[in-house]
């Protein structure tokens, strides 16, 4: 039997979608929005992930940094090319001669974004709440430099004028450090030291502590050269330039927008199809297809970070030095690097970054498969005989997997060691390694502010942040001392010692040292390669390659 | 009916109570905590962090007092979005997935059940075996290479769409596209074995030797209890398609309901779990009693009961 | 001497009686006639055979790196290419087929299990019992189901086997849901009504009368039950909490290909291929397992 009801309705579907077809073909491409946002300087930033808050006392990540470099300006702030503090809200200041006492004064008519002026009072008001005991900041120990903050923090007293931040009127603030930092200017470049506009906070909770809803835009006050204007969770953050500002008039961007994408893949596909300036990360797999094909959208920048893995000193296999150093010696970083990271990575023989600060560790390890075999049968595993299979941990990356297959199997081949791998998912990850449940650990440091001590002294045996189980009594006493000193040379000498000693004992295996990846559209001007990826927002401006062509010929064709 | 509805409704009440306590228990057995992060917290500052989220107190008076909160519809504030409530963040997702999950739904239906249909009539022959293979290219094809294919076809290459986001109207095609299709192969084979059982039947070939045309017996007769297994299966469905799949608003980069619902898990921010389950319960249970109200409907043997 | 015993009278051939086939024997018969259902279970048997044995006879193991190498097309050395780490991508596909075939049966046979026993028992009692499985089965079906996994894995340790209890466990749910429909329409027809009538008792007509003839659209769902373990066990790889490298499956080995669609299409090309053609396969005989099953589609 023949349906006819079943040819209608297959000739009325392909109608259907003939003209479906049509439709779709002849809609004109919508402008991308990237091309939008070059005529009105809205700049599109992929950023990762959803930051967790935007207040500077309570957030850690980069992510967060990202956004809140554009909403807040501290005493300094950064030269958009070397990143070394310059004037900010603070135009000048001065230095005690023996480093201990620096004088802020303050510029004339800097505001809050509501209209308020920017006191040296509201500065003494914000570092005495980002040191109060009940908001647990996180950060709050990059205060310990000051006079008494640490004793207040600790709530060994509660009198905050015990503590070295005084505003001696309006415009001038004087901050008393317990002895020289050098590196003090930088260090106010960390947001845990950019001040909040405590009335606004008093406004919409209790300043002290958290879930006060003063981040919300509406509620918004900063003193940067933008506002918080939108903030949709999983959908995008708006800064809309504000006009409070005291150098408002050379910020050329109007709007910068932040999306938070998570997935690398995903990103590099907005990117492509003109949705984004700029990304936070290029998928691994598409760095040497860009390497070949659009050279110029890639950006590959020196970070000032270290990837290493952690060995759990505790475990008695792991006792002996020599079995240390030689695992260290028998990784190809130079293989992993170009075949496996691909992103222009440095491989690492030291752990500290070179030229941090202008430090760079003369004490380094060799990739040397030879003598990584007879240190360890020097230890008593010749061939690798005796020496009990272990784990590798990393938490849950393709990049981490990578790496450890390959280093796996460089252990096999040049040590004959059977390594298994254990991938953990993010916190499992974390609370593995904090309770050293581990036999080697993937790992990663990023510097906080420009200065090896931050890396340097992450393996204190009192820190928090060392993990391995590893002490040294003189690495600790070289450190110590070092924060105590003032001159440059002096204290970098004291670095090398330690450094030696800790390349020398190996409780971590330094493998690369970072470099930021990411994609870059060329209409984005002022933008710089910087050691900690800082680009000051109030530098940036946008113009497409098309534009400034036109600018260039009718410059060129004015009499 | 209506009895049957009511309690089925007050019979919700237990179940949402049983999830919020199982998923609040079970998050605080996993191992790893919200406070966990790479740069360690020192003790004193993760002693003062604890204190404020009540997570410094015995585990009964956590669990009670988050109970006493729930009942007053307070899902508690989210560990990871640290000034948002879980109410808040549920509330603003919702439309999303709702959308999306509305759209993949239509196209899930639109194109499955005519597929299962002119499989089911043509069995055997080469329609059937290009409608199943065609069905089942939905099925075998995972989302997470689907949406990319799609992407780089529709919106790189054709520069049609944006290769992500939710701005745009244009922007719901592909996502609706892709996790619609996924649905739709398995109700094309759902249709098809339904009517297929239904079709063998006796009182079809009753029906087709009074001499009904054909469109009659399929559409009145066997469309309706071919419909049946779909229907058991739409229940679970909806309630997953509407909760967005994770991958699809990772892909195309959606604020939907399903990234909350995993990576609220990986961020350990507990609060944020139980409220992405309770209300997934809630949901679950709102189709269920549906479902099973569509199914009563359909098959007329059931009402007697 | 005793006379010979008479002849026991032979029927005449007309009359002869065939000897009798069971359901099964009846629907093994239909089913070995349905083309492509044949060429599935072929298919599969093939796939099942060279996952199995494959990897014995190949030279390369499908962990060795050849980091230098990356990811390289189809080649006289790597017939199907290698990956981004220089692996061959022929051996990581064999060896891949263990794992997820290992993952798709065993999964889905521990869900079939659970979800036939439950949906029929509570369809069957009807009332209050039934009121309270299902309940449990929705409150189940509302769990976060990553919690469930990303517990298992860590408090019982990283063991592949857990993966697919795990999954098992959650697929049960809708085929309980589904046998629970089926049976609820069962239960009005007249041969289960006869069997109540003759006395059975209930573990009996569960058993013997209702679970055969819910097997159908079960076995539909069950071949759609192992497309979609598989695809979970890829989403879990995804997250993380699934097959650990060096080890390989074809979820894994499609989402890694699918990152590198562009650059590198043979790593998503051979694995989608032998992927699809095993889920058609399934497919294609499930659909044939159906037909025969179906006792009123005897076209006797």
């Amino acid at each position: 039997m023949r349906y006819k009801t079943n040819r209608c309705s297959i000739r009325v579907l392909a109608c259907a979608a003939l003209a479906g077809l049509v439709l779709v073909a002849g809609c004109s491409k919508p402008p991308t929005r990237v091309s939008v946002g070059n005529q009105e300087q809205i700049l599109h930033k992929g950023n990762g992930s959803d930051p967790q808050e935007l207040d500077p006392h309570i957030v850690q990540g980069v992510t967060e940094h990202n956004i809140l470099q554009a909403l807040f300006e501290n005493l300094v702030t950064e030269d958009p090319t070397d990143l070394r503090p310059v004037p900010g809200q603070a135009e000048r200041w001065d230095i005690s001669p023996d480093g201990t006492v620096y004088t802020f004064y303050l510029r004339e008519g800097i505001r809050w974004s509501n209209g308020d002026p920017v006191t040296a009072h509201d500065f003494v008001h914000s570092y005495r709440r980002a040191l109060t005991p009940s908001l647990g900041s996180e950060y709050a120990y990059m205060y310990f430099v000051m006079q008494g903050a640490e004793d207040y923090f600790k709530g060994k007293t509660q009198d905050f004028s015990s503590v070295g931040a005084k505003a001696l009127d309006d415009r001038t603030l004087r901050i008393t450090l317990n002895g020289p930092v050098p590196y003090f200017l930088s260090l106010l470049n960390h947001y845990s030291w950019w001040p909040v506009h405590l009335p606004t906070l008093a406004r919409h909770g209790d300043p002290y502590r958290r879930n006060n809803r003063w981040t919300r835009p509406g509620n918004f006050v900063g003193n940067g050269p933008f506002v918080l204007a939108r903030w949709e969770v999983g959908h995008v953050i708006v800064a809309k330039k504000n006009p409070h500002y005291w150098n408002a008039a050379n910020v050329k961007l109007s709007e910068i927008h932040f999306h938070p994408i998570e997935s690398a893949d995903t990103e590099e596909r907005s990117f492509r199809s003109g949705q984004l300036h700029v990304t936070a990360a290029v998928p691994l797999s598409k760095i040497p297809a860009y390497r070949r094909d659009n050279p110029q959208l890639l950006h590959i920048d020196p970070y000032l970070g270290a990837y290493f893995y952690r060995i759990n000193t505790t475990r008695a296999q792991f006792r002996d030095k020599r079995v240390r150093q030689a695992l260290a010696m028998a990784i190809d970083r130079k293989t992993i690097v170009e075949n496996v990271t691909r992103g222009g990575q440095l491989p690492a023989y030291f752990f500290t970054p070179p030229d941090t600060a202008g430090y760079t560790s003369r004490a380094a390890i060799r990739y040397d498969p030879g003598g990584a075999r007879k240190l360890f049968a020097q230890a008593g595993y010749p061939g690798g005989k005796g020496f009990a299979p272990f784990e590798i941990l990393y938490n849950t990356s393709e990049g981490h997997k990578s790496i450890a297959e390959a280093i796996q199997q460089m252990w096999k081949k040049e040590l004959g060691i059977d390594v298994k791998m254990l991938n953990q998912e993010w916190k499992v990850y974390l609370d593995t390694e904090k309770s050293k449940d581990y036999d080697v650990s993937r790992a990663g440091w990023i510097g906080d502010y420009a200065d090896p001590s931050t890396f340097l002294e992450t393996f204190l045996a009192e820190s928090g942040n060392n993990r391995t189980g590893w002490a040294n009594a003189e690495y600790d006493r070289l450190l110590k001392e070092a924060a105590r000193l003032g001159d440059r040379q002096a204290r970098y000498e004291l670095f090398q010692k330690a450094e030696a000693i800790f390349l020398d004992e190996m409780p971590v295996i330094p493998i690369y040292h970072y470099t930021r990846v990411y994609l870059l559209d060329p209409s984005v001007r002022g933008w710089r390669p910087t050691i900690l990826d800082h680009h000051p927002y109030q530098h940036v401006w946008l113009e497409s390659p098309a534009a400034s062509l036109a600018r260039a010929s009718a410059a060129a064709q004015r009499p | 009916m209506l009895r049957l509805i009511a309690r089925r409704i007050l019979g919700t009440i237990p179940v949402l109570f049983v999830v919020a306590t199982i998923t609040f228990f079970m998050m605080k057995a996993v191992p790893g905590g919200p406070l966990d992060t790479e740069k360690n917290i020192p003790q004193e500052i993760k002693v003062q962090i604890e204190a404020f989220y009540g997570l410094d107190q015995p585990l009964w008076k956590q669990y009670a007092s988050y109970m006493g909160n729930l009942l007053r519809g307070d899902l508690g504030p989210s560990f990871k979005h640290a000034n948002r409530s879980v109410n808040e963040l549920i509330a603003a997702a919702l439309p999303v997935s709702l959308e999306l999950g509305g759209l993949a739904l239509c196209v899930a239906l639109l194109v499955g059940i005519p597929l299962g249909v002119v499989a089911a009539i043509r069995q055997n022959t080469w329609i059937d075996y290009l409608a199943s293979s065609s069905a089942m290219v939905g099925i075998c094809m995972p989302t997470f290479v689907m949406g990319p294919l799609l992407v780089l076809v529709f919106a790189l290459q054709f520069e049609l769409f944006n290769a992500s986001g939710w701005d745009f109207a244009r922007d719901r095609v592909l996502p609706a596209l892709t996790l619609g299709l996924v649905y739709a192969g398995y109700i094309a084979r759902l249709t098809r074995g339904g009517m297929l059982e239904v079709l063998n039947q006796d009182f079809i070939l009753t029906a087709r030797a009074k001499g009904a045309s054909e469109a009659r017996v399929v559409f009145r007769h066997a469309l309706q209890g071919g419909l049946l297994p779909v229907v058991s299966f739409l229940g679970p469905a909806i309630a997953g398609i509407l909760t967005g799949s994770f991958v699809i608003e990772t892909i195309f980069n959606i604020p939907g309901l399903g990234r909350h619902f995993v990576t609220s898990v990986f961020n350990r921010d507990a609060t944020l779990t139980i409220g992405t389950a309770l209300f997934y319960a809630a949901l679950i249970v709102v189709l269920n009693l549906a479902a099973d109200i569509a199914q009563v409907m359909l098959n007329p043997k059931q009402r007697v009961e | 001497m005793p006379e010979p015993a008479p002849a026991s009278p032979t029927p005449p051939a007309a009359d002869a009686v065939e000897p009798g086939r069971s359901l099964w024997q009846d629907a093994w018969a239909r089913l070995r006639r349905n083309r492509m259902a044949v060429i599935g279970g072929v298919v599969l048997l093939a796939l099942t055979v060279l996952s199995l044995f494959g990897p014995l006879f190949l030279a390369i193991s499908y962990q060795e790196q050849d980091l230098g190498l990356g990811a390289a097309p189809p080649s006289a050395t790597h017939l199907l290419g290698t990956d981004k780490l220089g692996r061959d991508q022929l051996a990581r596909l064999l060896f891949g087929g263990r794992v997820s075939l290992l993952v798709g049966l065993a999964a889905t046979g521990v869900s079939l299990t659970i979800g036939l026993l439950w949906g029929s028992i509570a369809g069957y009692a009807g009332g209050k019992v039934d009121a309270v499985m299902m309940r449990i089965v929705d409150i189940l079906y509302a769990l976060p189901f990553t919690i469930f996994v990303i517990l298992l894995m860590t408090v019982f340790g990283r063991n592949f086997i857990l993966l697919f209890v795990a999954i098992g466990a959650v697929e049960w749910l809708t085929m309980a849901r589904i046998v629970r429909g089926q049976v609820l329409a069962l239960k009005r027809q007249e041969f289960i009504e006869a069997a109540v009538a003759l006395g059975l008792r209930k573990r009996r007509i569960i058993l013997r009368h209702m679970i055969p003839n819910v097997l159908g659209p079960v076995m539909v769902y069950t071949t759609l039950t192992i497309p979609a373990v598989m695809m979970l066990e890829a989403f879990l790889s995804f997250l993380g909490l699934g097959i650990q490298p060096p080890m390989s499956s074809w979820g894994l080995l499609i989402k890694e290909g699918a990152e590198q669609m562009e650059e590198a299409p043979w790593l998503l090309v051979y694995p989608a291929a032998v992927f699809a053609a095993t889920l058609f396969s399934l497919n294609f005989l499930g659909d044939g397992l159906r037909d025969a099953l179906d006792v009123r589609a005897s076209r006797d």
